[in-house]
């Protein structure tokens, strides 16, 4: 049966052992050429698109979440099947019985349930209720076990954004696997890998693993019965490209049935369905049209997915992003490009359906990657700027050659690593409560090691970083300490069997630390050592606002006086996490990424020696603060460039706007200079770039008239969003940031 | 050594010459065209002083951003009133094998001048008008310097591009175009002409400076006159 399924592929491990990438490895077919060969959108997926796109404006009707189910737990099999058109779908599946309706998963915490129904007018079913009122959540859990200091860590938002009420996510199943060998081998070597473990003592980690290989076995099982339910059987391989498609989609489906977790990313499919679609061709059971046409139904879905969330989390996740990221491109280790025509079609998607921000379409740049691929990359960045770049170069050394990006900036070997999940730390505030020797001014709390506020005279360099040191070393310690509570919790009461499953048992784990304010800190380090601050206090002592007099160097002009300040604080940090040992014995990794709660950690931030006004906005992710740049782009992505990877495994953010005239005066030379910049950057050892290319006038006009621009698509902080789906907020700082235009 | 006075650095430039260019913009101006959207850059007192070696240095740190056809571009102000800086700034370029633009009136032409140009790649050489009339009324010297410039970069064979400003009522029109056009014809050096329109923006310097600009009151073309010459352009 399964050597049927396989017929006319090259053999190898991949047979005897779950290995994707040996399979990838021995059948891919690169492609090096232009985009001339691609087809346009058939008929049929027009239709279905109007019908997409009826829904969708529906949804921004109904104030952006259309419906709710809140009588049914989200699970595999708790809902009837769903379609759009079941006539005309290709790929099928959806996550509840109804197109964006949406269902209630309260594992992460039922209280966010329930919150999440009462913001858009529902209320949480008293049969969901009951059943919760016996049940610990992963929320629970959490704060059962939390200390006094972990609590106020949260409350005064100098660590933020924890999952610590909703699903972690940031984990990539290696949703291939299901099409490449069926459940039924998935399930087989997964009882193999239980078995093994009888000959071991058992410790609470054989203990724990042996429990949760006996869910990723069930789990399994249950993502065939969902797809029984849709009139699949999944238990053996895919037999041509549509069933490799529906297969990789029901995988990826069941989990986002089973977790809510903040980014659900896809992996690298592109170059794996591929082959299938190659084997089709070849054999003339598919054309062109059919395989773009089967590419555009499978993206149709990934736009359809939807999780409940309440407006606190949409503050710091604005956009109602699923982070469904599909890395695409890359080279391979042996020097050939993974660019296939299929990396291609699924770009293509955003002319065949139009702009959208999801799936999160992730070029993996190399400066290797064929000329043709590098300009229609730049091409479509230029003309729906949904699209962002990561420095394959720079990953596929640690890495290897089948990773993916999972949210918007954190790579790992599909199936072979996953991550924990840890939001990020302001560090802007945090300097400011050193300063205060242990006083949060903004919420008015006496936090961390007590001393002596610096007050009365100019601050002194020296005698800061001194200071500033203790205070990282303290909050690092409770950060890991923190995230160690929040995974231990995670793991026990919401385990993610399904995506696990999908995984290899033996899984390397990262836990994932982020710092938000990197640009504010560098520019107020700057500033104590380069002009003179004054710190100004309150009748009771305590520092609210700084004097600062002088000019100073400032991040984002290519200046390393203060670039290796930014640097350095980036350094300083993950040395200090690495301190202090976490949970499953995970490897530290530090991101420089904010998504859009760089407006949230602003509003919760006094004033910085920066100059910087209490409450104002921080620059997004490792940017320079806005309007701070005086030598134009490039300067400001050296600077960006110079925050070394090594220190920030798990991504360093930079959005980056430009205005169309800035970029060239043609089409082509548009095209031309957008890969010279991306080539350039990277080759500066740079990890990650959104693009726009957009004038702030058109953001104005959506601003003014959201209605006449229902599809505007930008890049924010490693994911892209619709304009319109930002608060007006997030919409005015992201209008305020700094474009590059011509002088 | 001589030091260079600098007014700005704009280290993403696609607009002054090909691909993307590190654009070094000169402090002092010995002209002052009506149309001038620098006129911060006049003055010859100002600007950042720069040893030639540290401002290529600068340029380096971009050079993975040039491609094949990038590098720098050096504009201004007049570049030709510090000559022997700018040539000494080509030539440490040209020793790191960064491509070498000038961006210039083309008005002074002297020994100095022609070292400068035996480093430079390329010309973008700023032909303002046509004819010598309205050479002597609106930029105030005679059309017989530049024309000496390009007669030398032809001579030397320096690629260059021609440009001029597109002001209505002075140059809009279809005998303009064609007398750039047979200027160009008469110079094989000449390998493009760029047709830039009038622009405006300037206004907010010169109010800030507390000086009138002189144009104020001219009209900016539209795009579909732009899109006409450049039709005259392309049809010879």
């Amino acid at each position: 049966m399964q050597n049927e399924c396989w017929k006319g592929f090259a053999g190898g491990k991949w047979q005897t052992e779950i290995n994707v990438r040996d399979f990838i490895q021995a059948n891919y077919k690169e492609y090096t050429g232009n985009a001339d060969f691609l087809a346009s959108a058939t008929p049929r997926t027009r239709r279905l698109m109007e019908k997409v796109n009826a829904l969708f404006s529906l949804e921004r009707q109904y104030g952006g979440v259309l419906d709710v189910d809140t009588t049914t737990v989200s699970s595999l099999t708790s809902y009837a099947p769903g379609y759009i058109d079941k006539d005309e779908e290709l790929i099928v599946g959806l996550q509840t019985s109804r197109p964006l309706r949406r269902g209630v998963n309260p594992f992460g915490g039922i209280r966010m349930a329930r919150q999440a129904c009462e913001a858009y007018g529902y209320k949480l079913s008293d049969k969901v209720e009951e059943y919760f009122r016996y049940r610990t959540t992963h929320n629970d859990g959490v704060f059962r076990a939390y200390t006094d200091e972990m609590r106020a860590a949260r409350k005064c938002h100098v660590i933020t954004g924890l999952p610590d009420a909703y699903g972690r996510g940031r984990i990539i199943g290696d949703y291939r696997r299901v099409a490449l060998y069926g459940v039924d081998r998935l399930i087989e070597e997964k009882k193999k890998d239980k078995a093994a473990l009888a000959g071991r003592d058992f410790n609470t980690d054989d203990v724990r693993l042996s429990e949760e290989l006996f869910q990723q076995i069930t789990f399994l099982g249950y993502m065939k019965e969902m797809a029984k339910m849709y009139g699949y059987d999944i238990s053996a391989p895919a037999k041509n490209a549509r069933e490799a498609m529906q297969w990789t989609y029901f995988a990826y489906l069941a989990s986002i049935k089973e977790q809510n977790g903040a980014a659900m990313s896809l992996g690298r499919t592109s170059t794996f369905f591929d082959i299938y679609f190659e084997r089709d061709i070849a054999q003339g059971i598919l054309t062109e049209e059919g395989a773009q046409e089967l590419m555009d139904d499978f993206v149709i879905k990934l736009r359809m997915a939807r999780h409940l969330r309440t407006p606190e989390y949409n503050a710091l996740f604005g956009g109602d992003p699923m982070w469904i990221t599909e890395a695409v491109g890359g080279m391979g280790e042996d020097g050939r490009t993974l660019v296939t025509k299929s990396s291609f079609r699924v770009l293509n998607t955003l002319y065949t359906l139009g702009s959208s921000p999801e799936p999160n379409l992730t070029i993996l740049w190399s400066n290797s990657l064929p000329e043709g691929f590098k300009k229609f990359c730049a091409k479509v960045s230029a003309d729906t700027d949904s699209i962002q770049y990561e420095n394959d170069d720079l990953m596929r050394p640690i890495y290897g050659d089948d990773y993916a990006i999972a949210c918007c900036v954190s790579a790992m070997r599909v199936g072979k690593q996953m991550q924990f999940f840890g939001a990020r730390c302001n560090m802007g505030k945090l300097l400011l409560i050193a300063l205060n020797g242990g006083y949060d001014a903004e919420s008015d709390m006496h936090i961390g090691p007590q001393m002596e506020p610096m007050t009365g005279a100019p601050l002194a360099f020296d005698k800061v970083m001194e200071r500033f040191d203790i205070y990282i070393d303290w909050l690092s310690r409770l950060y890991v300490n923190t995230m160690n509570v929040i995974h231990y919790m995670h793991d026990k009461y919401a385990y993610e069997k399904t995506q696990m499953a999908l995984h290899d048992t033996d899984v390397h784990r990262f836990m994932a630390f982020g710092i938000a304010g990197l640009s504010v800190v560098a520019d107020s380090l700057s500033a104590i050592k380069y002009a003179s601050v004054m710190p100004k206090t309150n009748e009771n002592g305590f520092i609210v606002d700084f004097e600062t007099a002088g000019s100073f160097p400032k991040y984002g002009n290519d200046d390393d006086r203060v670039d290796l300040i930014a640097k350095e604080m980036a350094h300083k940090m993950i040395c200090a996490l690495r301190r202090t040992p976490t949970y499953r014995n995970a490897e530290h990794t530090l991101s420089v990424l904010t998504i859009t709660s760089n407006v949230t950690y602003g509003k919760n931030t006094g004033a910085t020696p920066c100059g910087r006004k209490k409450g104002e906005p921080y620059a997004p992710g490792a940017n320079p603060m806005h309007n701070r740049e005086e030598n134009g782009a490039l300067a400001s992505l050296n600077s960006v460039a110079k925050i070394s990877y090594d220190d920030c495994r798990d991504g360093i953010s930079n959005t980056f706007s430009i205005t169309p005239d800035a970029l060239g005066k043609t089409e082509e030379e548009r095209i031309c200079n957008l890969v010279s910049i991306l080539d350039g950057y990277f080759a500066k050892g740079a990890h990650h770039l959104n693009v726009n290319v957009l004038n702030r006038e058109t953001l104005l006009k959506a601003y003014e008239n959201p209605e006449e621009y229902p599809n505007l698509t930008i890049r924010v902080s490693g994911y892209a969003v619709n304009f319109n789906k930002l608060s007006r907020e997030q919409q005015k700082e992201v209008i305020s940031r700094t474009f590059h235009e011509v002088m | 050594m001589k030091a260079g006075y600098v007014h700005s650095i704009q280290s993403l430039g696609t607009v002054d010459g090909p691909g993307v260019r590190f654009v070094v913009f000169m402090q002092g101006c010995n002209l002052r065209c009506g149309c001038c959207h620098n006129p911060d850059t006049w003055d010859i007192s100002g600007g950042e002083s720069y040893s030639a070696s540290a401002l290529s240095e600068k340029a380096e740190k971009y050079r993975t951003y040039f491609g094949e056809k990038g590098g720098v571009t050096v504009s201004g102000g007049e570049p030709l009133l510090q000559a022997e800086f700018v040539s000494e700034f080509f030539r440490a370029c040209h020793e790191k094998g960064i491509h070498t633009c000038l961006d210039t009136s083309g008005c002074i032409l002297n020994d100095v001048v022609k070292e400068l140009l035996s480093h430079t790649d390329r010309v973008l050489l700023d032909m303002k008008y046509t004819n010598e009339e309205a050479y002597r009324k609106y930029v105030g010297c005679s059309m017989e310097g530049p024309l000496a410039f390009l007669d030398y970069l032809n001579e030397v064979g320096i690629p260059t591009t021609l440009r001029q400003v597109i002001i209505p009522s002075l140059n809009d029109t279809a005998e303009n175009i064609t007398a750039l056009s047979k200027i160009s014809e008469k110079h094989p050096c000449v390998d493009k002409i760029e047709l830039l329109p009038f622009r405006k923006i300037c206004m907010t310097k010169y109010d800030k400076m507390g000086i009138p600009f002189p144009f104020a009151d001219m009209e900016t073309p539209t795009k579909e006159k732009m899109e006409y010459l450049e039709s005259i352009l392309k049809d010879r």
